[in-house]
């Protein structure tokens, strides 16, 4: 690949490029959560003085906490829901051949396209008039529809990808259907499983349309929609060390999650499973 | 250790396709079945009813003494090979070997005992804690077919499973196989559409075509007294040579010669039409052609000689195959041979004013050259006829 030293250094530049133009609001963002209020303003991207000002007076804020609490139990809770609905979906739609297959697929990958903003108008009416306006429920629900089918097609990609004959083997082996996809199809459609989930999670937790439309209190606002109501600690104060502060610690989840399963998410898991 | 035996079994397939129609076997107790045809002749689906992969649509499959039509394949206690091995590529070859036991609730110990035994066999003890994707081609074949026997179960069922395999690991695992088969003496049906495995390996074998079973005999009652021509064309290699032909009396004229058939043969033919003479279709064997100038005359009144221009020599060392073309102005219409010529490339059929090619196969001593006129003699009482309307034999 690098076979020559000019390769090498072009590739070097492009990849610092990249990487700056990623990190450096993500950097700033975390620089302004550990300035003092009073060096919030001072164009440095490193201002000498470390304090964890925001972040304690983040903590101490319930609304925040409230928030984060809910952010993390409505994208765990979409995100569960998801991934059990779309594997079963999924691995249907891969292996069994009935009427309406293309059908579904085409319906769900239209129901994926409409674009969010499209519909919160009306399910802000819809919300309040059937009482999930401001409730777990409320945020899940819409959340589902987006991620359900962007789960089914990334899982029935990885579902296709798995031989047929595992499976038979596996009952010819002495497998009950069930034990045939529980030992052999989930441990390999695992990178799958943990692709899908991310995205999904992913999704939930940074959506900022829905929870800021459809919720109204603690109840169910997420962090995405919390840090819009931020305010200082008192009126003349500018917010911006807390909403960073909050931003770094949403943003702490998402990066655990995908460092702790991008080692999962091996290509080739499948490789040697059949010839050619 | 049980018996097979499929009464009247048929598969239909939704679209009314059928892919096996009324198939009737017997597959005894330890004996090694073969079912060999060309590609889609329903084999494949034949062995999967067998193992439970497909629904049976009719007829009557049992293994043992029971009826397993509406069994599960895990109650059917019988052991497959993949064509394609389907090894479960997250598991090391110890607990590939030993899946089926572990799911039987077999203890830890006795698993590794039989798992190290079957290794031995396969020589795969040195691989056990690999997994299939360090292994060779060669190697994983093994592991699937340890993944059977292990298990000891009353049938081995085996879909094509070396045709993954090059060349010359094929015949090396072949011999295993039949190794295995011989040591264990397990009933086992085995999926193939190589004639020359089917004819190595069986006690016997089953030929398909088109969903229905043509002949089932030992592989040398199928070479020497092929039930029709599609029998006769698919077992044999270089293949049967076919020509239109007409039998008078006593001889049968065949496009290159008029050749005096043998007392048995002939009372076998009979007389077809009023003048005494009946349209064939002859069926020789390219070893049953010779250089006439290396025999001596008492072999060569056993049958005719002709003179003819050799096309092209293939010479194997052991054996020299001589191609030479003749030209009938009759035409032969055979669903059979049109298929045999689809599936293998051969049967190239003289008639019609066309000329075919034919293959002999001459000893190396022949002195034989291409492009030369050479004396070719064909040995009568081998000479097999067929009826043009059924592809019946009439000599079988």
């Amino acid at each position: 690949m690098l076979d020559s030293a000019r390769q090498r250094v072009l590739w070097g530049i492009g990849i610092l490029v990249v990487l700056l133009y990623a990190l450096i609001p993500v950097l700033w963002i975390a620089s302004l959560s550990v300035k003092p209020v009073d060096k919030l303003t001072d164009r440095k991207f490193f201002s000498g003085e470390i304090s964890f000002d925001n972040y304690q007076s983040i903590f101490k804020d319930d609304t925040f906490i409230a928030a984060l609490v809910n952010s993390i139990g409505i994208a765990l809770i979409a995100t569960l829901i998801s991934i059990v609905l779309a594997a079963m979906a999924a691995y249907a739609l891969s292996r069994l051949d009935f009427a309406g297959k293309t059908v579904i697929l085409s319906g769900a990958l239209a129901v994926a396209m409409f674009p969010p903003i499209s519909i919160v108008g009306s399910l802000f009416d819809m919300w309040r008039s059937i009482g999930l306006y401001d409730t777990w429920a409320g945020l899940i629900i819409p959340y589902m529809t987006f991620t359900l089918p962007l789960a089914i097609y990334t899982l029935s990609a990885f579902f296709r990808e798995i031989p047929w004959e595992l499976e038979q083997a596996a009952q010819v082996d002495g497998a009950t259907p069930f034990q045939a996809f529980r030992k052999v199809i989930v441990p390999l459609a695992a990178p799958g499983v943990f692709t899908a989930s991310i995205l999904v999670f992913i999704f939930a937790w940074n959506d900022f349309i829905f929870a800021n439309t459809l919720t109204s209190t603690d109840n169910a606002r997420t962090v995405p929609a919390a840090l819009a109501f931020f305010t200082g600690g008192s009126q003349f104060e500018q917010p911006i060390g807390a909403i960073s502060a909050a931003a770094v610690v949403v943003t702490i989840p998402i990066i655990v999650m995908v460092l702790i399963f991008q080692r999962r998410i091996v290509a080739g898991l499948t490789a040697g499973a059949v010839k050619g | 250790m049980a018996k097979i035996t499929f009464d009247g079994v048929t598969k239909r397939y939704p679209d009314g396709f059928e892919a096996v129609k009324d198939m009737s076997l017997e597959v005894e107790d330890g004996e090694f079945m073969i079912l060999v045809g060309p590609s889609g002749c329903g084999k494949s689906t034949a062995l999967r009813m067998v193992a439970g992969l497909e629904d049976i649509s009719d007829g009557e499959l049992t293994i043992g003494d029971e009826v397993v039509n509406q069994k599960a394949p895990r109650d059917r206690d019988i052991a497959m090979v993949f064509q394609n091995y389907a090894l479960y590529p997250h598991m090391t070859v110890r607990d590939n070997m030993g899946f089926a036991l572990k799911l039987h609730g077999v203890d830890k110990e006795e698993i590794n005992k039989r798992v190290e035994d079957a290794a031995k066999i396969l020589d795969l003890t040195e691989h056990l804690d690999r997994k299939p994707a360090n292994l060779s081609g060669g190697q994983r074949q093994r592991v699937a077919m340890g993944r059977a026997i292990v298990r000891d179960p009353s049938a081995y069922l085996m879909d094509e499973p070396l045709s993954n395999l090059d060349a010359k690991l094929r015949v090396q695992m072949r011999t295993e196989v039949s190794r295995i088969q011989n040591r264990t003496d397990t009933t086992t049906i085995y999926v193939t559409h190589d004639q020359t495995e089917a004819m190595t390996l069986g006690d016997r074998v089953a030929v398909m075509r088109a969903g229905v079973l043509q002949q089932v005999d030992t592989p040398m009652e199928l070479y020497n007294r092929p039930k029709n021509l599609f029998v006769a064309g698919f077992i044999g290699s270089p293949a049967m040579n076919f020509m239109p032909a007409t039998v008078e009396g006593d001889t049968v004229k065949l496009p290159m010669v008029d050749v005096r058939l043998p007392e048995e043969l002939r009372e076998r033919v009979g007389t077809g039409g009023e003048d005494g003479s009946r349209e064939l279709i002859a069926g020789i064997r390219p070893e049953n052609f010779e250089d006439a100038s290396l025999l001596g005359d008492d072999t060569r009144d056993r049958g005719a000689s002709f003179k003819v221009t050799i096309d092209m020599i293939e010479s194997l060392g052991s054996e020299i195959y001589a191609h030479f073309s003749v030209s009938s102005d009759k035409a032969i219409e055979s669903d059979e041979l049109r298929e045999l010529a689809e599936d293998s490339g051969a049967g190239e059929v003289p008639g019609g004013g066309e000329a075919g090619d034919i293959v002999a196969r001459l000893s190396p001593e022949s002195q034989v050259k291409k492009g030369d006129e050479a004396d070719i003699f064909i040995d009568a009482s081998h000479i097999q006829l067929f009826d043009p309307s059924d592809g019946s034999s009439l000599t079988a």
